[in-house]
């Protein structure tokens, strides 16, 4: 018995909403930055079904691309992480708050 | 020369300058210039300007298995980017001497990112454009938190990083149910493939992340809530940047997308565009009005501006494109010509900010002030400068396209805008308050600086008395990208 290909794109769409909804919702920025991860992830999941459904490599060429453009991303963002714990003390994002009127 | 190394000449030509420079970074000693490197990359964006001219007598390039296609599009906006990236790097030359030991990195990470920006412009293949897209980001991150030291530079980064990170998350998502809903990632196939799709909903809803995600880069409302924030504390050369440089990139992707790649989507998507081109405007510009520092209300205006160019793209099909990039090439030279002055009169530690900070600045520094003035004027649109004939261009386009209420809207906020620009030019001629009269002592235009101010100063006036040069160039990019468009190009001329 096969799964059929709409279980993943569900299961990716859920994935993606709980990623959004976590970015939104969550307060370190540590969290924030997996939920971003975690969005990255389902749209990876997604590319891979499509790409089975088309009998297509691009899908899954894309995988690999959406994955090493992500580690390079990851890289500077855990860098800039660094640098405003240094200067904050701070993960919160509500205490990240210099830029107002 | 192999069609794969002619076509991607200026990102090559780039690229390799930017690895040089940052090679060349870490065998320096600590306390020496970095004014060597900056030239080098100087030379190695305007050998990349020249290649890209170079293009454009080859016709259309396809390479890399038809993902990059090199056409007066691709050139048109390859042009742009080197042309601003020149600026910048002009206007940022003697900005981090005595201040920072890594000056070499914010030279390459500036040709870095303008790789990736031109390599948007000439991919025709998703895939292509993603990887371009998040070469400009990724450098253009790191560059907005360049003064590592400081607390507001460092949150003007993350914030940056995140949002940016969340908006890519939304186009590749887009990328996937459009690949899901045609089979391709390739602009001109997914074209083919629409009409014959089994799953419209799905290319709708592709179709409407991807406009979210390039909502977001282009700092479009109701997705421009990152930008007062990261442009007030980011370095002032660096927002002059990446107000306009990468913008300019991701309005030729969307301007890609959606005029080949779903142009029997037009009415769904237009009616898209229309909402969120009158929102950005009004936000803009009511935003704006509120702000007393001058980068925020800069970044409020940048906002309004993105509103007024994507006016443009609801006057399918030509005429949309040709008044789009006529107004991203005269947005450019204002925009970064003001950021520019403001480089020069806020220096490295940026203690000239709002705008009571700026009155009087023309009795210290007349020409500063006047220049200033100048690119202030552009940007409300009067006339004889560039901002006029972007403003004209783009509304006349969507009268044609019968869009009458975005256009009265548009001119609604044109007025509206006028208060805040004016209000900066008040305070630019009035007398200063006698306290701390020393804040613009330190003001020193280099050479660099004034041939920066100079080439946008002209290029804003060029654009407004004689616009006629770019517009035939914007509309022979605009028969290169949308099909069958090439008869109503003369619309835009008159």
């Amino acid at each position: 018995m096969t799964v059929p290909i709409s279980y993943y794109l569900v299961l990716a769409a859920v994935l993606f909403s709980i990623g959004v909804a976590s970015f939104l919702i969550k307060r370190n920025i540590i969290t924030i930055f997996m939920s971003i991860e975690l969005m990255l992830n389902a749209v990876n999941l997604t590319f891979v079904a499509f790409a089975h459904m088309w009998h297509q490599i691009t899908g899954q060429i894309f995988v690999f691309f959406v994955m090493v453009v992500a580690a390079a991303e990851a890289a500077v963002g855990l860098a800039i992480i660094i640098a405003i714990f240094r200067t904050r003390r701070t993960l919160n994002v509500d205490q990240v708050n210099l830029l107002k009127n | 020369m192999s069609p794969n190394v002619l076509a991607l000449l200026p990102e090559i030509i780039l690229t390799i300058t930017g690895v040089l420079v940052m090679v060349a970074e870490p065998v320096l000693p600590a306390g020496q210039s970095r004014k060597p490197l900056g030239v080098l990359a100087i030379l190695g964006t305007l050998a990349a300007g020249f290649a890209s001219w170079y293009q454009l007598g080859f016709g259309t390039i396809h390479a890399y298995f038809n993902t990059i296609q090199v056409d007066s599009f691709s050139v048109f906006f390859h042009l742009l980017i080197a042309a601003i990236v020149l600026v910048t790097l002009l206007s940022s030359l003697d900005y981090f001497e005595g201040h920072a030991s890594h000056a070499g990195e914010y030279f390459a990470l500036t040709l870095f990112g303008a790789t990736g920006m031109m390599l948007m412009t000439c991919s025709v293949e998703l895939l292509m454009v993603f990887v371009g897209l998040e070469i400009s980001s990724i450098s253009t991150y790191i560059l907005a938190g360049f003064r590592k030291g400081q607390a507001s530079a460092t949150e003007s980064s993350i914030k940056y990083f995140l949002l940016g990170s969340f908006a890519t998350a939304f186009f590749l998502y887009g990328i996937a149910l459009a690949f899901g809903s045609t089979g391709s990632t390739r602009i001109d196939v997914i074209s083919q493939n629409l009409a014959s799709t089994a799953t419209p909903t799905l290319a709708l809803l592709s179709l409407a992340l991807i406009i979210i995600g390039i909502g977001f880069k282009v700092s479009a409302a109701p997705f421009h809530v990152w930008t007062p924030d990261v442009y007030q504390g980011a370095p002032a050369p660096v927002v002059g940047l990446m107000s306009t440089a990468p913008k300019a990139a991701a309005f030729a992707v969307l301007l890609r997308i959606l005029f080949s790649g779903f142009p029997s989507y037009e009415p769904r998507w237009a009616s898209l565009i229309w909402i969120i081109a009158a929102l950005s405007m009004t936000v803009g510009n009511l935003g704006a009005l509120l702000q007393r520092d001058v980068k925020r209300m800069l970044a409020y205006s940048s906002i309004a501006h993105a509103g007024y160019l994507l006016v443009a793209y609801t006057a399918f099909p030509a005429d949309g494109i040709a008044s789009a990039c006529f107004y991203t090439a005269a947005y450019a030279a204002m925009n970064v010509g003001a950021f520019t002055v403001i480089t020069q009169i806020g220096g490295y530690r940026e203690n000239v900010r709002t705008i009571e900070d700026y009155s009087g600045l023309a009795l210290k520094r007349p020409v500063l002030a006047a220049v200033l003035g100048f690119f202030l004027l552009s940007l409300i649109g009067i006339p004889f400068t560039g901002g006029f004939f972007g403003k004209f261009y783009v509304f006349s386009a969507a009268l044609h396209a019968g869009h009458v209420w975005l256009a009265v809207i548009g001119l609604l906020n044109s007025g509206i805008a006028c208060f805040y620009y004016l209000r900066l030019l008040a305070s630019l001629y009035s007398r200063r308050p006698a306290i701390e009269d020393n804040l613009f002592d330190g003001i020193t235009v280099t050479l660099p600086a004034a041939l920066a101010l100079t080439i946008t100063a002209a290029a804003t006036l060029l654009l407004g008395i004689a616009p006629n040069q770019v517009l035939s160039l914007a509309q022979r990019s605009a028969a290169a990208t949308a099909p069958g468009s090439a008869n109503s190009t003369t619309n835009a001329s008159r």
